[in-house]
């Protein structure tokens, strides 16, 4: 495993952070990072968003909306779990676990869903589109637009639509269309290009729902913003359960909604370490992973944003591995690129293998399945654990439940059905 | 002065409109696209887009995406190109060229060093799809220092403040996008694109070339009543992936689609 277990009482942080609260600038640079790297053609439908976002972003009455969709619809807050069990055999740290896996639709990409589908619902859009990578992210768009009544298009990889198939069908059962992409490495990646084409053909009746915080100013910034409920819970709780703040925060990154979401309310809580754990596939050093952070990929530019970008020497985007649909992607959020470079959080891997064994240890340890995606932050969590004094503490972001990973599972356990 | 606008000074005084074929280098494999080049000057042609293959051309439709995939699929990189430029210039030294493609090639080069390059092998005019004005503060300076025209795009939907900062950005042309969607979308309006280009002439002096839905002579005449060039691209592009097999056809293809539009044009 690629890591930095650096043993966090040893950790002394004496940059202070105050200033990445005041992210992004006027025209959504993280630093060097974000931006709008977009056709002209997008652009209109870029600012018109921006306009609808600002407008409403500190408007009581939407936020009000907002909040009560989460607690009734959606059923938050979600609870920190203290995993008693398996945090005392790994013999360390005392592990927390914020629950998004029991939010409905069964992860915390319903976050962000709800508030974009209530910007749609504002802007007088009657159709929105979507990319998803395992899916859950399209389950949580068509579940909103099952609810608003909007027509609703999700765009998946083919590769993806083979290997989700149960989110596929949960997807068509809520009355979405699923659209295969053929294109490309017939991923995630791929999906959003054809989102964006969709997009830009159908900007007067279509709002786009991006899954993640990637994407041109301002998306990153909006689907940061709704999902950072996750860490304002954290934090409350935290302090309710624990009596003051944990000591390290751990969620998986791919384009980073869920790690964005918990880290960013504790962004100037200067003694939280923080752990982003990408996507190791089959090792960072065989060159088959999907970790642009942790591998130092170069700088590029790809869905609008400059950030980290696995690409070869002639600019073209790399093909990535991953054991898990959703953090099969070569690019990262660029405020991730950011807090790397300031070094707020360390990114880190796990591999298929780590992956698939915490994702087996919490199942049968602690009776919750996670998704495999959120399995990569409690991989990581079973190596830094051992590192900490029992008196010390772990926020695990359970970013999803693993029920869409079964087939999977039973597939690398011979399991046919 | 750079060739774009030699080029456009010639056509203003004898009265015609440019005429602008962009191919993907490299597509079917890259030992055909210098000739491809010349065979469409030959056809006709004032200025030439040579394409850069992207693996995510997100403003692309599927004809444009295709030829990208069958250029990588042969290797071909961003430094071929320039090299293609350089082999072209042995013999044309007057039809400029205009690279377009996307940022990331350019951005993994770096963008002096692309700069630096680009000018020396005879390019004159680079278009960057994903960079509009706002995010070119630094690649734009490093082309105009060396005689290169950034190019921009302007769309239907583009406000009229989004307008002004680009014709006050744009230099060689500016690129009209004359229908909502990606490339080889859809047929193009010719009244609804005069509408549009009306205003741009009162912001700016630059030629205005209209390109997206030009599918033969008649579109093409349409445009180049009301514009400056005529940009076709998926035409030409979806003659090239119906004949892989014969490339040896395809460059008499290529000049007997540009011809026809030529000859429509001039009428």
């Amino acid at each position: 495993m690629t890591i930095s277990a650096t043993g966090v009482s040893e950790t002394v942080i004496k940059t202070r952070f105050s200033d990445l609260t005041r992210m992004p600038d006027a025209r959504g640079h993280f630093g060097p990072y974000g931006g709008r790297f977009v056709s002209e053609t997008l652009s209109f439908a870029l600012e018109e968003l921006e306009q609808t976002y600002h407008s409403l972003r500190d408007d009581r009455e939407f936020q009000a909306e907002f909040d009560r969709d989460l607690a009734h619809y959606v059923g938050r807050p979600s609870p920190l779990y203290h995993a008693e069990r398996w945090s005392k055999s790994l013999g360390g740290a005392q592990i927390w676990l914020k629950r998004e896996d029991l939010n409905h639709t069964g992860a915390h990409k319903v976050n962000n869903t709800i508030g974009q589908a209530l910007l749609a619902k504002k802007a007088g859009k009657p159709r929105v589109i979507a990319e998803t990578g395992a899916g859950q992210h399209g389950v949580a768009t068509a579940t909103v637009a099952a609810r608003l009544g909007l027509e609703c298009d999700v765009y998946m990889g083919a590769k993806d639509v083979e290997r989700q198939k149960l989110n596929v069908y949960r997807m068509r059962l809520l009355g979405a269309r699923v659209i295969p992409v053929e294109s490309g490495t017939r991923t995630l990646k791929d999906a959003m290009n054809e989102a964006l084409r969709d997009w830009v053909t159908n900007v007067d009746t279509t709002f786009y729902i991006i899954g993640t915080v990637a994407g041109p100013h301002p998306y990153p910034q909006l689907v940061r913003d709704f999902n950072a409920v996750v860490g304002r819970e954290a934090r409350r709780q935290s302090l309710e359960q624990i009596g003051r703040l944990p000591d390290a925060l751990v969620a998986c990154v791919g384009g980073g909604s869920n790690a964005i979401g918990l880290f960013y309310p504790f962004v100037q809580d200067d003694a939280v370490a923080m752990y982003g754990v990408e996507a190791g596939g089959d090792g960072v050093d065989t060159g088959r992973h999907a970790a642009p952070l942790a591998s130092n990929a170069p700088r590029g530019v790809l869905h609008g944003n400059r950030t980290y970008l696995m690409s070869d020497e002639a600019g073209q985007v790399s093909d990535t591995h991953s054991i898990s649909a959703g953090l099969d992607y070569p690019g990262v959020g660029p405020e991730h690129a950011l807090w790397k470079d300031v070094g707020r959080v360390s990114y880190v891997t796990a591999n298929d293998k780590e992956v698939l064994e915490a994702f087996r240890e919490l199942t049968r340890m602690e009776g919750i399945m996670p998704a495999l995606e959120s399995a990569h932050a409690l991989a990581h969590a079973k190596v830094l654990a051992p590192t900490m004094r029992p008196d010390q503490h772990i926020v695990v972001n359970l970013s999803g439940r693993g029920d869409k990973d079964i087939m999977t599972v039973a597939k690398i356990d011979g399991t046919e059905f | 002065m750079n060739r774009i606008d030699q080029r456009f000074s010639e056509l203003k005084q004898q009265g015609r409109k440019a005429l602008i074929p962009y191919i993907t280098a490299g597509d079917p494999a890259p030992q055909y696209t210098v000739g491809f080049m010349h065979a469409l000057v030959e056809a006709g042609a004032d200025v030439i887009e040579l394409g850069v293959p992207f693996s995510d051309p997100m403003a692309d439709g599927p004809v444009i995406q295709k030829a990208c995939e069958r250029a990588l699929k042969q290797g071909t990189r961003l430094v071929d190109l320039l090299d293609m430029v350089a082999e072209f210039r042995q013999s044309d030294t007057t039809t400029p060229v205009v690279l377009m493609g996307y940022l990331n090639p350019i951005e993994r080069i770096g963008y002096e060093i692309f700069a630096d390059k680009a000018a020396k092998v005879g390019v004159d005019g680079v278009l960057v799809v994903d960079m509009p004005p706002e995010e070119a503060e630094e690649l734009g300076p490093l082309l105009k220092a060396r005689g290169l025209a950034a190019i921009f795009l302007v769309a239907p939907t583009t406000s009229s403040v989004r307008a002004a900062t680009i014709c006050a950005h744009g230099e060689g042309y500016l690129y009209y996008v004359s229908l909502k969607g990606v490339t080889g979308a859809a047929t193009l309006n010719a009244e609804d694109v005069a509408e549009h280009l009306a205003p741009l002439r009162e912001m700016t002096d630059l030629p205005l070339c209209v390109g997206f839905g030009i599918r033969d002579g008649v579109t093409a005449a349409e445009v180049a009543k009301v514009a400056d060039g005529v940009i076709v691209g998926s035409a030409l592009v979806s003659r090239i992936a119906e004949s892989v097999d014969t490339p040896e056809t395809i460059a008499g293809q290529l000049k007997s689609v540009l011809a026809e539009m030529r000859t429509a044009m001039d009428a």
